[in-house]
């Protein structure tokens, strides 16, 4: 993939397409400013003609994000959050990539387990909010529970589908050159599936932070979800309910693309 | 008889694979496996390199049966075998781990050398063609110093001109290093080119037709009476008219 992406990039700057012959530093960092900007010059003026009370200017969310930032609410709400989902996503690694080896290796295992994997799997995290406050009462576990709950089930299923699709003669190579079983799982199969893998990792973190604000609106007082949350009940502040969901999207965009360059160094 | 099939018999259910195989193959010979599509020969050769236990019958080296695979026999496949994740020397090197690092370091220098990849030490199989991929696998095979070679249809995948390439290849390495060799193909004019013996199997259940001498001398005329009146013999033996 990586080397078709770079095919691509270097045909680019040289291709016949009138976009393409626009620098690739430019069409990667100027161009979605750009947009950015437009997007902001659309919302203000369709503020401003709307005649609305009730949704802020793009200058009223960056002054919200300012006094956030002053108040050094914005950096301990952003710890908060990262820290639970981050908590989370590592508890469904740990927990996930192991069970989802065992599930890919052995067949019958899988046949017993996975009905209940995939009947669990489209449920929701947020349905088992209710029961998460029971369970874990008014701490940080309820919403570490959501997001482990929902990064884990894609996990488990990449490593499951990763073990399987490891082309059999990769094994017959290594039992052939007298490999045992840990050398085999070390060996062969690890770097084998990783990919796959890296690929899960990614896509569970996406749901995870999706996740995190439902997960911040029960049993916690901090976090960009709570936040939300607490700006609209306490006071209808809409600025501050963009400024929140604002921060979500752009640390999210950061997070991917962190994981993203992971992924292009380890299938390297 | 370095390699003996004594009356090797297989089914899968209901589906007889083989049929009363005997066959012996001698120290350093090269025997070519011919047949039509699903006639078996794979699944002759996964029992030899004990992948596959056979239905009833045994296969012996050296006079041992062979129960498990073993590293004194590899099989090579198709070049999809390569791991994407080594490099050309990580791939090469990959069945030396009980060797010292100045060991392995030689040895695979010195078969990077012998399948001419020599500059492509660093390189990554996704990097490379299929000829150079199955380079690879062969060296990669041929490092841990096996006595037989297991070759499930190599160049199958690979373009003709390649795969022409890859046989003076393989021959050139077969004479340098004198392994048994085992070499399934469904390509007669290929097995003609590179066999001591032919051995031409029946399709489902397999079973073994002929089995044809090729009394030709290397480097072989492709043009030569002979060669062509050998490769016809086979074609009439598999019932090919060889008409296009």
């Amino acid at each position: 993939m990586k080397n078709r992406d770079h095919h691509r990039d270097t045909e680019g700057t040289e291709g016949s397409l009138s976009v393409s012959s626009v620098p690739l530093w430019f069409q990667r960092f100027l161009m979605p400013l750009i947009t950015a900007a437009i997007g902001i010059i659309i919302w203000s003026i369709a503020v401003k003609a709307s005649g609305t009370k009730i949704f802020p200017t793009p200058t009223a969310v960056a002054k919200a994000i300012t006094t956030l930032a002053e108040k050094s609410l914005l950096w301990h709400y952003i710890a908060d959050s990262l820290t639970r989902v981050f908590a989370g996503y590592f508890a469904a690694i740990l927990i996930g990539i192991p069970l989802g080896f065992l599930l890919g290796w052995y067949a019958p295992l899988a046949r017993a387990i996975n009905p209940l994997i995939q009947m669990l799997r489209p449920i929701s995290p947020l349905a088992w909010m209710p029961l998460a406050v029971i369970w874990f009462g008014v701490s940080n576990a309820a919403p570490i529970f959501l997001i482990f709950l929902a990064s884990l089930f894609p996990i488990i299923v990449a490593a499951m589908n990763g073990v399987r699709n490891v082309p059999p003669m990769y094994l017959q190579a290594g039992r052939n050159f007298g490999l045992s079983t840990p050398q085999l799982m070390r060996r062969v199969m690890i770097p084998a599936v990783l990919p796959r893998i890296i690929v899960g990792l990614r896509l569970a973190f996406g749901i995870a932070w999706v996740v995190l604000v439902a997960a911040e609106m029960i049993a916690v007082d901090s976090g960009l979800g709570y936040l939300i949350i607490d700006a609209r009940n306490a006071g209808k502040r809409y600025d501050l309910v963009v400024a929140g969901m604002l921060m979500i999207g752009l640390i999210g965009l950061l997070l991917d693309t962190a994981i993203r360059r992971v992924e292009v160094w380890i299938s390297d | 008889m370095k390699v003996q099939f004594s009356d090797v018999s297989m089914r899968f259910g209901a589906m007889e694979v083989l049929q009363h195989i005997t066959l012996g193959a001698e120290e350093g010979e090269f025997l070519c496996i011919v047949g039509p599509s699903g006639c078996g020969k794979s699944t002759l050769l996964n029992i030899a390199g004990g992948f596959l236990a056979p239905g009833s019958g045994s296969v012996t080296i050296d006079g041992e049966p062979v129960t498990a695979p073993d590293r004194r026999r590899i099989f090579v496949f198709q070049e999809r075998g390569v791991f994407p994740w080594l490099t050309v020397e990580g791939n090469i090197g990959f069945g030396l781990f009980d060797m010292d690092e100045a060991g392995r370091e030689a040895r695979v220098a010195q078969y990077i050398d012998l399948v001419g990849l020599k500059g492509f030490e660093k390189s990554y199989p996704r990097e490379l063609s299929g000829g150079m991929k199955q380079r690879v696998e062969v060296a990669r095979a041929l490092a841990v110093n096996p006595d037989v070679l297991f070759l499930d249809e190599p160049f199958g995948a690979l373009d003709s001109i390649t795969r022409l390439q890859m046989r003076s290849e393989l021959l050139r390495i077969w004479r340098a290093e004198r392994k048994t060799v085992l070499f399934v193909t469904h390509d007669i004019e290929e097995s003609v080119q590179l066999a001591d013996r032919v051995v031409v199997m029946s399709a489902r259940p397999g079973r073994i037709r002929r089995v044809v001498d090729i009394d030709i001398p290397h480097p072989r005329d492709l043009s030569s009476r002979r060669y062509i009146e050998l490769r016809d013999l086979i074609f009439g033996e598999i019932g090919l008219a060889h008409q296009v």
